[in-house]
């Protein structure tokens, strides 16, 4: 994976984050506090105005503006933890012109070791652990088999889908869905839906060529 | 949606300077920051005490800034926590050399962000304490939750320790101070309407004419369950009753009892609710010494109320009673 491609894919997070801001902040009514979709659009809000800035950074410092940028603006729960999330995958990708498969999956890996350090959630919680866990395991499986960066990322994204639907039964045991017990069944997790988006982004990102 | 607002994206700042040009003789206000802070801090020698959270509660945590209560506030969007950024300029701007006391209320945002602010803090060589509040009822203390949530007991809380901070106590005995009123008060609340978040547009959610919502937190965020209405004395006893369970609350206790409104509900009927728990408490023979009635912990304007109980002792008492002098709060000055 290119610099450019990492550029391409914070350009698609922002662009996807924002046309479905609405649709999180839905998913996050019946189980939440109405916020998520708003939250995380004004995040990467915040960092498109700094894609200019981020023209002449390496991979490692692109990431790491995005993860402080995510903590400063976002605020809530995702703020640290999509925060802390890019920050530990600017760590793995430090000194790195370009991401080979093995380096893109460590990243991946250190993205969702972020987010567990930060929210100490695990599977079966309800969160965005639970499409995130089986998007990494598919990576690394992939990698294993010597699949290349495009194919690594879209088995990630299909697992990531399946997590995010597999939310949907599962009682919350983390965060403000937690408070309503049972009543959280039957409704998918904004989180798992934003992470999805996340990790969907990325296999289009490797998938297709850079943008002008 | 019908709101007094202009732009919903700028609600909160509005606010903010707002409150700034209302009351000058108490607070100043940096909206780049977005921080509400005490005129006359830092105030040397004596602890620093914050608190911030989500808007949309006011007057929590904005309208307690002042002597004899908070040193800052950092306000968060509507219902979303506020970011580190924020708290390390509000502990910077109360540092008066001897620590900062963190209020933070049990929500997994406030306190993952005030817990990367206390990190900040830290390398910056502020030293920091920090309390959580968690006294809500209404959810289960158990592995299978976030824990309970912090709610009315953090409006008293900041009172009672803000009065101990002005007496120039050490960091420790302020921070023991509040996690002993956090541990002697617990809340429940109700709501019988919604809210709506500006930016989202329509209500979080939709409740029945004949239906209301218990166990509700304060982020317009549904409860534990849906029940049909019931009358206010039944709607008291409902909350009062797992309140006094819990808190294990015996015949000849003293109480502080907070009847607060959710911020759409009319003084009229948060008294109605007083009269009931006064009954309710007097028949338990448990002795409320100190009341609050009002919206103080609020959630826009959803409709419906809480109840917070706080076992009170005479040194509990000695700093509730204490002066203070807040948009919210004043009295003895």
């Amino acid at each position: 994976m290119t610099n450019e491609q990492i550029m391409s894919w914070l350009e698609r997070i922002a662009d996807v984050l924002h046309e479905n801001a609405q649709y999180l902040t839905q998913l996050d009514s019946p189980i939440g506090d109405a916020d998520h979709g708003i939250n995380m659009d004004r995040g990467f809000t915040a960092i498109r105005a700094k894609f200019l800035d981020m023209a002449t950074m390496d991979i490692a410092s692109r990431l790491k503006t995005v993860g402080m940028t995510l903590v400063s603006t976002v605020g809530g729960a995702s703020g640290p933890l999509y925060g802390t999330a890019f920050l530990r995958a600017a760590t793995a990708a430090s000194g790195k012109q370009e991401l080979a498969p093995a380096d893109l999956v460590a990243m991946l890996d250190a993205f969702l070791g972020g987010i567990v350090a930060r929210g100490k959630a695990q599977p079966g919680e309800k969160t965005m652990v639970d499409a995130l866990t089986p998007a990494v395991s598919s990576a690394k499986e992939a990698l294993a088999q010597g699949k290349d960066t495009a194919e690594i990322t879209a088995r990630a994204a299909a697992a990531a889908e399946e997590g995010m639907k597999a939310t949907i039964p599962m009682q919350a045991t983390k965060g403000r869905a937690s408070y309503l017990g049972e009543r959280s069944i039957g409704h998918q997790d904004p989180g798992a839906t934003s992470s999805w988006l996340i990790v969907r982004s990325l296999s289009e990102a490797c998938t297709s060529t850079p943008r002008p | 949606m019908k709101k007094l607002i202009n732009k919903p994206e700028m609600a909160v700042k509005e606010a903010m300077a707002g409150m700034a040009a209302a009351h000058p003789d108490l607070i100043r206000v940096d909206l780049e920051q977005q921080i509400i802070v005490r005129k006359d801090a830092p105030v040397r020698g004596k602890v620093g005490v914050i608190s911030g959270g989500g808007s949309g509660h006011e007057p929590m945590h904005g309208g307690f800034v002042g002597m004899g209560m908070l040193d800052a506030a950092c306000p968060g969007a509507v219902f979303t926590s506020p970011v580190p950024d924020q708290m390390l300029a509000a502990t910077q701007a109360v540092d008066g050399g001897v620590g900062v006391l963190h209020i933070v209320k049990n929500y997994t945002g406030d306190v993952l962000n005030f817990e990367m602010a206390a990190e900040l803090a830290a390398a910056n060589g502020v030293q920091v304490e920090s309390v959580v509040t968690n006294d809500d009822v209404a959810v289960q203390d158990s592995l299978y939750t976030a824990g309970r949530r912090g709610v009315g007991v953090t409006v008293l809380l900041e009172k009672i320790v803000g009065g101990f901070a002005e007496t120039k106590a050490p960091l420790e005995k302020v921070a023991e101070l509040a996690r002993r009123v956090n541990s002697q008060g617990r809340s429940m609340g109700m709501a019988l309407i919604s809210c709506t978040v500006p930016t989202a547009g329509k209500p979080t959610f939709e409740l029945g004419d004949d239906e209301m919502e218990i166990g509700i937190g304060i982020h317009g965020e549904p409860g534990r369950r849906r029940v049909k209405l019931a009358p206010a004395d039944d709607i008291t006893e409902m909350l009062a009753m797992p309140i006094i369970e819990d808190l294990g609350l015996k015949s000849g206790e003293n109480v502080l009892a907070m009847v607060n409104g959710m911020g759409g509900t009319p003084l009229i009927e948060l008294y109605i609710v007083y009269n009931a728990l006064n009954r309710i408490l007097q028949g338990k023979r448990i002795s409320i010494a100190r009341s609050l009635v009002g919206s103080y912990i609020t959630s826009l304007e959803m409709a419906g109320c809480s109840i917070t109980l706080v076992r009170l002792d005479d040194e509990l008492t000695r700093y509730w009673d204490a002066p203070v002098h807040t948009p919210a709060l004043r009295w003895g000055v």
